[in-house]
């Protein structure tokens, strides 16, 4: 119940928490919102010597229009995406997905950065950063770096971020007037679940003109259903066509077994909820 | 140790405390303020929500330290001058609750839930509610409650 010692460190500037992550190195774990890593350190499932928090670093923080994209700062809470009129308006994907991320109170302190950080397979903001083609800007000490999300989520709960790095920001490329839909299936309210599917399309006149679909606990990363994506494309937004594309949706996963579910069940589980993401995000 | 100034319940306080200590385990063991109750160990029950910065959080998943120069609101500090705050009332009008246990918890949420909608739906209720666990109600009577301090202004 209570995490082993540890020294405690609150720069207030990204450099000085990169000065710290430094000279620690792998001793020191990074702190954000905590609410996946303070259950961590509970469990004793890990022991750093030294946790860097970066709650007060100011800069971090916020959410900025930013021309063909929209910028949300790492230690964003959850709570602040889940309102934000720009994040509706441009990437109504994300807000969909992080109203139904835990519950409010974990909302209030968990971050947009952390959850992407911690990649938890498992985790809701994966699936929708992969579909919109997210853009995660990386600090070390020798500068910032931008890395795609195709090459961003690297493992189960390992990301291209390094030991001496920090997730800073997260570029959304806009999608404007896109339909948007995360459908998500649990077992209990409030957590992480079995399957879920990200979902965001563009209609012209009753056509799918595009759509974009991300997989989340379906594999060791969140993954893109890029066959149901192309197989989409051109098809009149309606229950049959968006059924036929859904029956791909399971192609190129390797979803875990586990006590939630066998891999074949989640397989199916996907066709299912893609093929309701998609009509509900094509308002059909 | 670490030296934390913050404010809980209107009062200044000031403490070295181990950075690994959690904000529930300050404020209980510490502060005395066994109001806030402890109903887990995995951060799902919600017993031990308090505000922080005015915002509803699980104390068991913040730590103390990271507190440092903020305002916490236990559910000892709801009540004004003597007078119970109106979701407190509720709760006992409507008799929502059995054991008690998660009281502390509901009661702290509801308020949050309350501050930002004034006049929520049964649904919104029940999903404004939605980390906050009960064994013995089975949720009727504190939905009750909660419609029942929004019918007498309960945002406050
Ligand atoms: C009861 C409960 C239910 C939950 N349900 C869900 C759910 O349904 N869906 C879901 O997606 N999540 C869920 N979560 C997890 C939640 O989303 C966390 O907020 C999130 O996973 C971690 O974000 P954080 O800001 O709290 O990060 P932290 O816990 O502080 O950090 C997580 C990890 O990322 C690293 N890290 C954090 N920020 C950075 C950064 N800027 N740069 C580099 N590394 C960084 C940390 O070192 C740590 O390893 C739940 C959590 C709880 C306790
Ligand atoms: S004790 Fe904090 S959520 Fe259960
Ligand atoms: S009244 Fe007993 S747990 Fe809610």
């Amino acid at each position: 119940m209570i995490p082993a010692q540890f020294d405690y460190l609150a720069p207030t500037t990204v450099e000085e928490a990169l000065a710290a992550l430094g000279q620690h190195g792998d001793d020191a774990k990074i702190l954000a919102g905590g609410q996946s890593l303070l259950p961590v350190l509970r469990m004793r499932l890990n022991a750093p010597e030294v946790v860097i928090d970066l709650g007060r670093i100011e800069s971090l923080r916020g959410i900025r229009d930013d021309g063909d994209a929209i910028v949300i700062g790492a230690m964003t809470q959850h709570s602040v995406v889940e309102h934000d009129p720009l994040v509706a308006e441009h990437a109504a994907l994300i807000s969909k997905a992080v109203e139904h991320l835990a519950d409010h109170q974990i909302r209030h302190r968990g971050t947009f950065g952390g959850a992407l950080a911690h990649a938890d397979p498992a985790g809701d903001l994966g699936a929708p950063a992969l579909a919109l083609g997210a853009q995660f800007v990386i600090q070390g000490p020798g500068g910032s770096r931008t890395v795609a999300a195709d090459d961003f989520f690297v493992d189960l709960f390992e990301t291209a971020i390094g030991e001496d790095e920090i997730l800073t920001e997260v570029r959304v490329p806009k999608h404007t007037g896109w339909g948007a839909c995360y459908e998500k299936f649990v077992r209990v309210a409030h957590q992480w679940p079995i399957v879920a599917v990200a979902a965001t399309v563009r209609v012209e006149g009753g056509t799918i003109a595009e759509a974009k679909i991300g997989l989340t606990n379906m594999g060791s990363t969140p993954l893109r259903a890029r066959a149901v994506e192309s197989a989409l494309v051109g098809q009149p937004a309606t229950e049959d066509a968006v059924r036929a594309a859904a029956a791909q949706a399971a192609d190129g996963t390797n979803p875990p077994s586990d006590l939630n579910g066998e891999a074949a069940y989640r397989k199916h589980l996907a066709t299912v909820l893609v093929r309701r993401a998609v009509l509900n995000a094509s308002g059909a | 140790m670490t030296r934390i100034n913050l404010t809980v319940d209107g009062s200044n306080v000031s403490d070295d405390v181990e950075p690994r200590m959690l904000l529930v385990q300050y404020l209980r063991e510490k502060l005395g303020k066994t109001g806030t109750v402890i109903g887990c160990d995995t951060s799902n029950c919600g017993a031990c929500t308090v505000h922080l910065d005015g915002v509803s959080v699980k104390s068991c998943n913040v730590l103390a330290v990271q507190a440092d120069g903020h305002e916490v609101t236990t559910i000892e500090g709801l009540a004004q001058d003597g007078e119970l705050h109106q979701m407190q009332k509720s709760f006992r009008e409507c008799h929502g609750l059995q054991c008690g246990f998660c009281t502390p918890g509901m009661i702290m949420q509801s308020v949050d839930l309350l501050k930002n909608n004034p006049h929520p739906s049964e649904e919104e209720i029940r999903v404004g509610l939605e980390g906050n666990l009960c064994r013995c109600t089975g949720y009727h009577n504190i939905v009750k409650s909660v419609q029942h301090a929004a019918a007498q202004g309960g945002a406050q």
